[in-house]
């Protein structure tokens, strides 16, 4: 077993893990929060992502061992409790889910994409979410979604 | 008016990760299950050791095939008539079919311990393509004869064979519609709880139809249907994926049993795409006669059906080849003829799945395919042939060649209406500048008519393993005028909890916010078949409106107390009960259902509150419908396919809720971009599977799929109680053919099967197109005759 000391949404939580355990499941398995998905087992399907230290990861291909001392954001964390942060509003005002399995993931690298580049083009938006695949949307309304967002 | 851009009811938790799915669920001393799986595509058992996996010490149980016929639940019957192996016992039928379940108490322990079981397997050699399924030396898939599964016709054959031998012009063409998986982003899963002080089982499972899985579930465990409980919470996308029941299902209500603890057990996607519901696997001979002039006389078509290992596809019991029989399409065809043989192959068991419309899809895609080989033998611009052979508004209801009777439509007009909006006369001056050029990439523009056969059905008619597809709703309303609506019928993404509400609102003249909407739990709701062959909007939501209407005339009758006026002065205006000739006096909704749990003295045989109850039947399938124009750019050089534009003109009746409808024609959309492009489960010549993971089954980004652009017409179902015919699968009946023809368009290839993958454009421009069920380098006759 080994320790990890992981600051998830703002607060810090410690657990003793076997070092193979994925990040996906000591959040999900461990600290309760599912709404991170898992939806493959190589990286194709983008369900599970994150942000670790700010950047989008696939909690999927990563250790929890590996976020030790680092910092992790879920969806859970993407607005204060009872508020919506303004991807989450823009994917309702759009229509931008339907199932709401990729919708985690997609809102999290939609959050990331505009806090670095806040008038992205279509095309930009895009190639920001190819990595996570949705099933039922067809995509067009997350990228209306998006731009609302960035407006 | 409570129809249109409602906001989803459900999208509050989803954009929080609040949602709630199978996985989610955590219970008190919960267990986690694995499977073993077969590695062979054929193969005896020789020994299963389970020693060693016992020994683990976080291994609670392991069950094989052997302990389980012990119990008599080693095999279990299918949704067709057929038996299926729960874990194989003699033999392994297919790659990835369930040899033994691993019980544990944690979820990587469980994985685990599946290496540590040790099987002896002798392999055999199998049957992989379909088409050698009934030779004399072919390997038996089963303990049969033959692997023949069965063989079914619909049509005049003698009036279709008398057309084509008067015919001027006769075109042929094979093709395959390849085995693709519906994929659903969330894998299929369960958590099984038995309670034995009670013996009562729950059961939370990705469901798509919960009331069947729990007669299925009573049949195959013995255990009472009243003793079970079928929970679906939240699933993420279905399409057909989830409609059966799967054997670790089984294995987890027998763990769950034997160990007295709740066992989860949720699949991984390399399980979901070897061993669930697929979904095609058609093997297609199609002619189509006709005048010299392109007006279509006569379709003729032969199929070999690949069904696998085990015949588990999941449709109505009349219907072994599903509503392929719809396979005239959208034109007035004099005479029409189809035989279908089912097979057997070592391949997994499913078959009628993604969105397919009990295989309307394969249907759609032959005729489509056909009128642009026609077009392209004739000479003939593929919409002006279609505009010629199109149905008429004034031959509706129209009864086709193989028996249907669509209900409304006005195909014409949608045609017209898509062509205009994508601008096709430019379209095609486009084309030919390029070509006389040369300059820049290929440019195709295809075509697709489709007219979908949803709301199954006439119970009468259809049932799925003896069970009518009727389904049931139950409103309930409270003092307040608020309701709480019971459904049958389960969401997988489709949005039901704001799409019923609305009907509710609707019908009843209350807030879309004052309406619940209960599905997915098999005590909370009524009996009824659920969701899949885009069949809640035709059946569950028209006994929704029965159900309200119901209220409605209680809340006449109660009003008419309250009034004390006859029940047959009072008329229903905007929400109120309203005194016929005298203005301003009348009741609101609100008023009377107060008045109907009140102190308010009711004529005899007036019974107080509110509620209601109705099951539907549907008196026949609703047939929507849609003209789908795709435009493609082709790099000649590297086969490489970009979607430029996609205009989609459906007609699904009255739409409740716009927004809602578009979003499924999306979805659809780039359902048939993948399967035209990139999806495929192939197999190697020993049955390997060759699409186990998303690396190998490819699935369209968002990089692969344009800005949708849609348009409608509305001719509403004359039988359904609001005119709403249901689209879910419309736009993946519809699309496939579509992309596929403009692509061949751009290549100028007269036909290639599916996936038109960068490899299978460039070969098909060579002319050397491949067979796509077959990895291994065979080329396919190029659909010729």
């Amino acid at each position: 077993m080994t320790e990890v000391r992981v600051v998830v949404n703002g607060r810090v939580e410690r657990r003793d893990v076997e070092p193979r355990l994925l990040l996906v499941h000591l959040l999900r398995d461990e600290l309760g929060l599912t709404g991170t998905h898992w939806g493959c087992d190589t990286s194709n399907c983008g369900a599970c992502v994150v942000w670790l230290d700010d950047v989008p990861v696939k909690s999927c291909t990563v250790l929890a061992a590996m976020a030790d001392g680092h910092t992790v954001r879920t969806v859970e964390g993407l607005a204060p409790p009872g508020g919506l942060d303004p991807v989450q509003r823009a994917f309702i005002d759009c229509h931008g889910l339907q199932c709401g399995f990729c919708t985690p993931a997609m809102l999290l690298t939609a959050r990331w994409l505009l806090d670095h580049t806040p008038d992205p083009t279509e095309e930009e938006i895009r190639t920001a979410i190819a990595g996570i695949t949705c099933r039922c949307t067809g995509y067009a309304n997350i990228v209306k979604a998006i731009q609302q967002a960035a407006s | 008016m409570s129809f249109g851009r409602v906001p989803r009811k459900e999208d509050a938790r989803f954009v929080r990760g609040r949602g709630r799915f199978v996985d989610d669920i955590a219970l008190p001393g919960m267990l986690h299950a694995a499977v073993l799986r077969s590695p062979h595509a054929r193969a005896r058992i020789v020994a299963v050791d389970t020693l060693a996996a016992e020994s683990h010490p976080l291994v609670r149980a392991v069950i094989t095939g052997e302990q389980l016929a012990e119990r008599g639940l080693a095999w279990m019957p299918t949704l067709s008539a057929d038996v299926q192996a729960v874990l194989a016992t003699d033999e392994v039928r297919y790659q990835g079919q369930e040899v033994a379940f691993v019980v544990a108490e944690t979820r990587y322990a469980a994985r685990d311990a599946l290496a540590l079981i040790d099987v002896e397997y002798a392999p055999l050699p199998a049957v992989v393509d379909a088409r050698h399924a009934l030779d004399a030396d072919a390997p038996r898939v089963r303990d049969k004869p033959d692997n023949h599964v069965f063989d079914w016709e619909a049509g005049d054959a003698a009036a279709t064979d008398a057309a084509f031998a008067a015919a001027e012009h006769v075109s042929a063409c094979d093709l395959v519609y390849p085995r693709v998986h519906p994929a659903p982003l969330e894998t299929c899963g369960i958590v099984a709880d038995h309670d034995p002080i009670t013996e009562k089982l729950t059961v939370w499972a990705t469901a798509q139809a919960p009331h069947a899985h729990r007669v299925l579930l009573s049949r195959v465990t013995g255990i009472p249907e009243r003793r079970i409980r079928i929970v679906a919470p939240d699933i993420g996308g279905g399409f057909g994926n989830k409609v059966g029941l799967y054997p670790a299902y089984v294995c987890a209500v027998v763990a769950t049993q034997l160990v007295g603890a709740p066992v989860k057990w949720v699949e991984d996607r390399s399980e979901n795409l070897m061993a669930t519901a697929f979904a095609r696997d058609y093997h297609m001979r199609g002619e189509i006669a006709a005048t010299h002039d392109g007006r279509i006389t006569a379709l003729r078509v032969r199929v070999l059906a690949d069904h696998g290992a085990f015949n588990a596809t999941a449709q109505p019991s009349r219907f072994p080849a599903g509503f392929f029989h719809t396979f005239t399409g959208s034109y007035d065809v004099p005479a029409a003829h189809c035989r279908v043989t089912g097979v057997h192959t070592n391949k997994a068991p499913g078959g009628v799945a993604y969105a397919c419309s009990f295989r309307v899809t394969e249907a759609s895609y032959l005729v489509e395919r056909l009128v642009d080989v026609l077009a392209f033998d004739l000479g003939l611009d593929p919409a002006e042939l279609r505009m010629r052979n199109l149905l008429r508004p004034e031959q509706f209801p129209y009864r086709c060649a193989t028996g249907w009777e669509y209900d409304s439509g006005d195909y014409p007009r949608t045609l017209a209406l898509a062509l205009e909006k994508v601008g096709y006369e430019e379209l095609r001056k486009e084309q030919a500048a390029r070509r006389t050029t040369g300059d820049g990439p290929l440019l195709g523009i295809g075509i697709s008519f489709f007219t979908e056969a949803v709301g199954a059905g006439p119970r009468a008619l259809m049932d799925i393993a003896g069970l009518g597809m009727a389904d049931g709703a139950q409103l309930r309303v409270h003092p307040s005028g608020s309701a709480v609506l019971a459904v049958s019928c389960m969401s997988q993404g489709q949005g039901h909890e704001t799409t019923f509400a609305q009907l509710v609102a609707h019908e009843l003249g209350i807030g879309v916010d004052e309406v619940e909407v209960v599905q997915g739990d098999t005590e909370r709701t009524p009996f009824g078949l659920g969701t899949y062959g885009s069949r809640s909007t035709p059946v569950s939501g028209a006994a929704t409106v029965v159900a309200a209407r119901k209220v409605r005339e209680r809340a006449r009758l109660v009003a008419a107390a309250m009034l004390e006026v006859a029940p047959q002065d009072l008329e229903w205006v905007a929400g109120r009960f309203q005194v016929r000739g005298v203005p301003g006096t009348g009741a609101s909704f609100r008023e009377i259902a107060m008045a109907a749990h009140s102190d308010l003295e009711l004529p005899d045989g007036v019974e107080g509150h509110l509620d209601a109850a109705a099951v539907y039947n549907p008196p026949n399938l609703t047939f929507p419908c849609g003209a789908y124009v795709c435009v493609v750019e082709v790099d000649a050089g590297t086969g490489q396919v970009a979607v430029r534009r996609f205009v989609a003109v459906d007609d699904c009746g009255v739409r409740i809720n716009p927004t809602i409808v578009e979003g499924q024609i999306h979805g659809g959309l780039a359902d048939g971009v993948g399967m035209a492009l990139m999806e495929l489960i192939a197999f190697d010549a020993t049955g390997n599977h060759l699409g186990a993971s998303f690396m190998d089954y490819l699935l369209p980004t968002a990089l692969e799929c344009p800005m949708w652009e849609l348009g409608e017409t509305v001719t509403p179902s004359p039988h359904h109680p609001v005119g709403a015919k249901g689209v879910g699968e419309s736009a993946t009946v519809g699309s496939p053919a579509a992309v596929v023809n403009a692509v061949l368009d751009a290549i100028g290839v007269r036909h290639a099967d599916m996936p038109l993958t960068p490899a299978q454009v460039w070969r098909a421009g060579q002319g050397r197109p491949l067979r796509p069920d077959l990895a291994i380098g065979t080329e396919s006759t190029g659909g010729g005759p």
